[in-house]
């Protein structure tokens, strides 16, 4: 019957400078980007553009949430606490980009189709999505020992990714037997379109990993504190 | 004390209180259940290093063992100290953070089942359903353990603990000595080679301490493995071996596999009064 | 001891227990009744708004029901600790999920036949005509339902707020159900009656993919 493996809490500073000042820089890019070089869209004009951080959010979520998965699957593989404080900090920071999704979609939704919400596929994909991962953040808070904590958030998140797909493809079909208004482009997009798009989404990565090594360190240190609180209690006996 | 086990059995012969109307008067002997005799009949555990971690408590520190065949090992100290985790882990209920555990049966591997099938543990709770009668608890447990004839093994098993008048009763009618004794009878179903007790005497009147006594005295007889957690001084205590004390997750007395244990109990026993005047 | 037979003795335990006292069936069964009862205020129930309307909250019942019904899977085992009774036996820790998930596939499986009789007379629907397909989609929908809450039921057994952490857990991860399950259902009261492929095929697939991944992980839930 062997051990489990200890976690190391990582020295030094959580980000560097040299990574903050490159992620600024393609943040800079990509609003520069999207709000002056892309093409204006024919139809709806200016508020088109927020597409470019609506989309690109929403995949950042996305790569958050296959990290929740296989930080969960990780840590009941080796029972090494790291994997833990990866899950939930991946699940914190892509609750927060699909926050900005459900926030986009309704400000691009109003001027163009003159209804604050529409039941699109996509937008009511993220809406389930951002509930999920919610109810995975509330289950972590009402467990409080740590391991225990860790496991079943691990179980949880693992059948919470899974579902992902399960609900894209059912609510997908769903809208298909009963249309309803589509948010974003209907049509393909221009090349242009394209390489500013995906200059947004590097951007929208780099911020995204940024915020899940910070949030991992503080996720770490909250032990480390807890650890040197109880070796503090035992010698003041 | 070789006279003791003799004194036991005396001990019950004379016991004449009426037990609660329905309830036979237990034997104090083991028959048909019990383990397979002889000085290799129980099963042998070695602590290598356990220790066990839960959040940042440390329940076990590397405490490191040898528990013989047959003997009957007393576990002390207060709560807290990693007596009952440490039942725990030998039942395979918990895993240690660190460390290893390994039995042996005559020298042969286990695996993790064949460790299982002979193990029998009287836990905290009782470890039955109340919504069942105590017949078809024993029934369930008896199929679970891939016992032979399942009802008839159950029936047989109530015997010997005076239950069987009341198996078609449903457990939650049952009064705390009387779960008490289903849950030994549960626990000495498969004939275990070993035996984890927490506390059995925990809730039993002086009749049930004493009648508890006496059944330990006699699975000790025919060579089962006893560990056993035990508070402070009762009657449990007349065929212990060994015993040993634990403190904060550590061994911090062992009486060893052939030193009198007596000494270790005295000494917890004075502690615990001391204590307990001194609050 | 067989993954087959281990969880065949405890769904016999589990089944006998619900039956000998009936209160967890007979409490869920008035709780859809009165859920049923409550929507049939919010629209006007002719025959067509029912067809439309009527499946969706069917399920939709249904969902909480097993949400509130799914809890005393293991919360019972909590009373004497008799979880730790059922590790301590040499078997597949899985067939002590197992043995659950299908015992309350069948207890859902017979609140949701009880019921739908109930239904269609209340909705003026009729069912006899689709009767077995829609057997089919109940218990495809059902096993989604057991296997997942089974295995939230174990979750939840170890968190605070449980009665609340429950249906939190269990509903948005089960909307992929209650979407396929619905569609089938309008599917087969349509004017012509049809058994969606489509739906069938996916409700097997989420059904398929939970009861894998419960059988991967679950087991770990229960150690300690």
């Amino acid at each position: 019957m062997a051990g489990e493996s200890q976690s190391r809490i990582p020295s030094g500073p959580a980000i560097s400078l040299p990574s903050v000042l490159v992620v600024f820089l393609l943040l800079a890019a990509a609003s520069y980007g999207a709000l002056i070089k892309a093409p204006e869209e024919a139809t709806m004009g200016l508020i088109q553009r927020i597409f470019y951080f609506h989309v690109s959010s929403a995949w950042s979520g996305f790569v958050a949430f296959i990290l929740v998965f296989i930080g969960s699957i990780a840590y009941l593989r080796t029972r090494a606490l790291k994997w833990d404080w990866l899950s939930v900090a991946s699940a914190e920071v892509g609750v927060a980009f699909f926050t900005v999704v459900l926030v986009t979609g309704p400000i691009w939704a109003k001027p163009v189709w003159g209804i604050w919400w529409t039941w699109d596929a996509r937008l009511t994909s993220s809406f389930l999505l951002w509930v999920l991962f919610v109810s995975y953040l509330i289950l972590r808070t009402l467990v409080d020992e740590p391991e225990r904590r860790a496991m079943v958030s691990a179980v949880f998140g693992i059948f919470a990714a899974l579902d992902i797909p399960l609900v894209y493809f059912s609510i997908w079909w769903f809208r298909t037997q009963h249309p309803q208004p589509v948010i974003g482009n209907g049509g393909s997009l221009d090349g242009r379109m394209w390489r500013v798009l995906m200059l947004c989404w590097a951007a929208t990565l780099g911020v995204m990993s940024l915020l899940i090594r910070i949030r991992y360190r503080l996720e770490a240190m909250r032990m480390e504190v807890d650890a040197l609180r109880l070796e503090a209690s035992r010698h003041t006996r | 004390m070789p006279g003791s086990a003799a004194a036991r059995s005396n001990c019950c012969a004379n016991w004449s209180r009426a037990e609660p109307s329905g309830v036979a008067a237990p034997h104090a002997s083991f028959r048909n259940n019990g383990p397979s005799g002889g000085p290799n009949g129980g099963l042998r555990i070695s602590f290598s290093g356990i220790e066990k971690r839960y959040g940042m408590r440390m329940a076990l520190r590397g405490v490191s063992l040898e528990i013989g065949a047959g003997e009957c090992v007393a576990l002390v100290g207060h709560n807290g100290s990693g007596k009952t985790t440490l039942l725990k882990i030998t039942a395979l209920l918990a895993r240690p953070s660190r460390g290893q555990l390994t039995f042996s049966s005559g020298g042969a591997a286990l695996s993790t089942d064949d460790i299982k099938q002979r193990i029998g543990m009287v836990a905290h709770h009782t470890l039955v359903y109340d919504e069942l009668t105590a017949e078809e608890n024993l029934v369930f447990f008896a199929k679970l353990f891939n016992l032979p004839d399942p009802v008839a093994r159950a029936r047989q098993s109530l015997e010997p603990v005076g239950l069987a008048r009341r198996a078609n009763d449903l457990v939650r009618t049952f009064s705390r000595g009387m779960r008490q004794r289903l849950a030994i009878a549960r626990a000495l179903l498969a004939s275990p080679q070993l035996l984890l007790f927490d506390e059995p005497a925990a809730g039993l009147d002086p009749e049930g301490q004493q009648w508890l006594g006496a059944t330990l005295a006699s699975l000790h007889a025919a060579g089962c493995t006893i560990v056993m957690s035990t508070h402070g001084r009762n009657e449990t205590q007349g065929s212990v071996t060994r015993a040993i004390r634990l403190e904060g997750g550590e061994v911090t007395h062992d009486s060893g596999p052939n030193g009198d244990p007596y000494g270790v109990l005295a000494m917890a026993a004075v502690r615990e009064t001391a204590e307990g005047d001194a609050r | 001891m067989s993954l087959a037979h281990s969880t065949a003795t405890i769904l016999a335990k589990e089944l006998r227990t619900e039956f000998r006292s009936r209160e967890l069936l007979g409490t869920t069964v008035v709780f859809v009744l009165i859920v049923i009862v409550l929507f049939s205020f919010t629209f006007n129930p002719t025959s067509s708004e029912s067809r439309r309307f009527g499946p969706g909250l069917l399920w939709i019942a249904f969902l909480f029901a097993g949400s509130l019904m799914l809890q005393p899977s293991f919360l019972r085992e909590q009373a004497n600790d008799t979880l730790a009774a059922l590790r301590l036996a040499p078997i597949d820790p899985f067939s002590i999920l197992a043995g659950k998930m299908a015992a309350n596939f069948l207890f859902l499986l017979l609140v949701e036949l009880i019921l739908l009789p109930v239904f269609a007379v209340l909705y003026n629907i009729a069912i006899l005509p689709v009767l077995a397909p829609l057997v089919l989609v109940l218990a495809l929908g059902t096993v989604g339902l057991a296997t997942t809450g089974t295995v939230f039921s174990a979750v939840a057994a170890q968190a605070r707020l449980r009665e609340l952490l429950l249906p939190l857990l269990l509903l948005p991860v089960l909307a992929p159900v209650l979407i396929a399950s619905t569609e089938a259902t309008v599917g087969l009261l349509r004017d012509p009656s049809e058994l969606s492929r489509v739906w069938i095929t996916f409700l097997t697939s989420f059904d398929v993919v939970f009861l894998t991944a419960a059988w991967l992980f679950g087991e770990y839930l229960l150690e300690e």
